[in-house]
């Protein structure tokens, strides 16, 4: 029974953190007022950088650096096109959806001899785990704290972003110009460059969160790996009412569910997985029912600035 | 007038997306080392060359113009329906169903169970339209959470008695649910080698009810109030309402229709080509290329028959380029479809590039 609880809580951490990173970076990006919903191909295009030059050179870290460069790139573009071009951002974003994938996909079979998934990598070489061979093997804390470091990076990251968004100033700055970019204007903020910023923060951090599918939490990428988790972050963002601690809740229950999915599948109890699989989809929509509010999204989100 | 100067426009500005996406991607051809007019001229070849390869280019096309269809309806009424994907599985798994246990005439069999899979389908996109109105909850949400509730469903439902248990593939329909156009007839090939072909391919009535499907929905935009309606409630919500405009009623049937449409598209493909369904691995995108779709179709009905075309083409064709002699990775297609896209986003792009030319001209 003690065993079982600390494999849930253990799973729910491991299956929340790419969600959470993601959603996180999808946080920052629409309290500016850029709406991103690429975040599903953004995310796939992180995951892939990140292990292709993790394949490469051998070093996760280099793999990372690379799964949110690119991420923030495609973020910085899709910034540029919504604040100077005036582009519809939803339309952009299912572009970004579009394109991650199959660039990805493009690269690796030209990478890798025409094969649509990398290499297996070594454990030695993935990121690395935390509390490894602290703890006896199969104990309570194993279960709950032998995790990837990205777990721990994730949660650290709600700290830093929950402190970045509310209590800096370039954090406020980044929240009034979603809120009303033309009073912010007006107090000498510059919209574009603070939009075109938080843009590519958040899709440094979705490229990390790829990232951490790939090199952490798997070990090689396939077409596959990703399969939605950006689409859930989007939810998890509307779900946690553009707060910080309400994306977390959001996420660690995304990951809860499929914890318990995978938990259930493992025993003897005759419940259908598939079944299963919709509770956290039924949750969400029950809970946003339940406690609707509509003033919590940016005020100016997916409106074009115009000076 | 200006409807019409407004409308060449936008068509203009598609076509220079296509012609900019194509562009783009035989850049990325070149950075790759292959031959874009080689790829390219083997992609046209492959669909125009033959009757055959053009006759599979309509299979190809008809699910993505059905769920093209579908978000361009939501589209044009004010929605964003993400859920085509979700509401195409229904309406293949109420085919499945249907087609396995009714026991009808094969005159009516398929027509009827198209008719089946439309209201299952659409009352699955109703909930959505439903829950905007009641709730005030976000469609783009609650289509996503529904996608991967009928994506689960319906692995699901492949795996119960109903629908043999234990295996990963559903029963098959009866021969009489089924759309094809020509059975397997061996003779054929010496009389008629284009009625050879269509058996050859498999091809089967689903496009021409495609194409049925888009006329409706285009004298449901044009010479209904419908649109209107919707647009009027989009500039004035106070007035409309006071002008008796029901709004809510509006926006369920619209997503109603939208689910409706994508269910037909499920349908047809199981009814034409399928004749059953398997588990899913993942899901299978048709709902995304019909959101492609329906952008490049401007949300015009009959637009997103010849945007399905094209991308239709490019997928049949796709499968032309990445065997020898050429091997290029299929996925350019999506490159190509993806860059599309992003111009249709940023008409300022093109624009900026005209004005650009202009001034030259002027000096």
């Amino acid at each position: 029974m003690i065993n079982s609880i600390a494999f849930l809580i253990g799973a729910t951490l491991m299956y929340s953190t790419p969600i959470l990173f993601t959603a996180l970076g999808g946080l920052i990006s629409e309290k500016s007022g850029i709406v991103n919903i690429g975040l599903e191909g953004m995310m796939v295009a992180g995951a892939f950088s990140a292990a292709a030059v993790t394949t490469i050179t051998g070093n996760p870290w280099f793999g990372l650096m690379a799964g949110s460069l690119t991420s923030g790139t495609i973020a910085f573009v899709h910034g540029l096109l919504s604040v100077y071009l005036g582009a519809n951002q939803i339309v952009s974003g299912v572009a970004i959806n579009f394109l991650g994938p199959a660039i990805s996909l493009f690269m690796c079979k030209q990478l890798f001899n025409g094969s649509t998934n990398t290499p297996t990598i070594d454990t030695s070489e993935k990121l690395p785990k935390l509390f490894a061979n602290i703890f006896t093997e199969g104990s309570f804390l194993d279960f709950v704290f032998h995790q990837d470091i990205t777990v721990y990076l994730a949660l650290f990251l709600v700290l830093v972003i929950g402190v970045f968004l509310n209590k800096t100033i370039i954090g406020l700055r980044i929240k009034s110009v979603g809120e009303h970019p033309k009073a912010s204007e007006t107090l000498g903020i510059n919209v574009y460059h603070l939009r075109v910023m938080a843009s590519t923060i958040s899709g440094a951090i979705v490229g990390i969160g790829g990232a951490s599918m790939s090199i952490a939490l798997s070990s090689h990428f396939s077409p596959t790996l990703i399969a939605g988790q950006g689409f859930i972050a989007l939810a998890a963002v509307i779900f946690g009412k553009w707060k910080v601690t309400g994306v977390l809740n959001a996420c660690l229950l995304f990951g809860f569910t499929q914890s318990l999915v995978i938990f259930i599948g493992g025993t003897d109890l005759e419940f259908p997985s598939k079944i299963l699989s919709m509770l956290p989809y039924f949750v969400t929509i029950i809970t946003l029912i339940i406690f609707k509010s509509k003033s919590s999204a940016p005020k100016a989100l997916g409106i074009p600035y115009e000076r | 007038m200006l409807s019409k100067i407004t409308k060449f426009k936008s068509i203009f500005l598609i076509v220079t997306s296509i012609v900019l996406g194509l562009v783009i991607g035989s850049i990325i051809l070149l950075l790759a080392h292959y031959n874009p007019l080689q790829v390219y001229s083997t992609l046209f070849v492959g669909i125009f060359a033959k009757p055959k390869y053009i006759l599979w280019t309509l299979l190809k096309a008809t699910p993505i113009i059905m769920t093209g269809l579908s978000v361009a309806f939501a589209f044009r009424i004010g929605m964003f329906n993400i859920g085509a994907e979700g509401q195409y599985m229904i309406g293949a798994l109420l085919a499945v169903i249907c087609g396995y246990y009714l026991d009808l005439n094969s005159s009516i069999h398929p027509i009827i169970i198209i008719i089946i899979a439309m209201l299952g389908a659409g009352i699955f996109g109703g909930i959505a339209g439903y829950l905007k109105i009641k709730f005030d909850l976000n469609e783009v949400i609650s289509t996503i959470m529904l996608n991967w509730i009928a994506f689960y469903f319906y692995n699901y439902m492949i795996d119960t008695p109903f629908l043999n248990k234990g295996m990963n593939v559903s029963h098959k329909i009866k021969a009489s649910a089924k759309l094809t156009i020509i059975s397997s007839n061996d003779f054929l090939e010496k009389t008629n080698t284009f009625l050879y072909d269509l058996e050859k391919v498999k091809f089967h009535w689903g496009f021409f009810i495609a194409i049925i499907l888009a006329v409706i929905c285009w004298i449901i935009l044009e010479k209904t109030t419908l649109e209107f309606q919707m647009k009027a409630v989009g500039l004035n919500p106070n007035a409309s309402e006071h002008a008796g405009i029901d709004i809510k009623r509006n926006k369920i049937l619209g997503m109603f229709i939208a689910g409706a449409l994508a269910g037909a598209g499920g349908a047809i493909q199981v009814l034409g080509v399928n004749f059953g369904i398997t588990t899913l691995a993942a899901m299978q995108g048709l709902g995304f290329e019909g959101i492609a779709v329906a952008l490049v179709a401007n949300s015009s009905p009959i637009g997103c028959i010849f945007s399905g075309l094209l991308f239709g083409g490019l997928r049949y064709g796709a499968t032309k380029i990445q065997v020898p002699p050429i091997s290029a990775p299929s996925e350019i297609i999506n490159v190509i479809i993806g860059m599309i896209v992003l111009f249709i986003a940023v008409p300022k792009i093109i624009e900026v590039l005209i004005r650009n030319r202009g001034e030259q001209y002027d000096k």
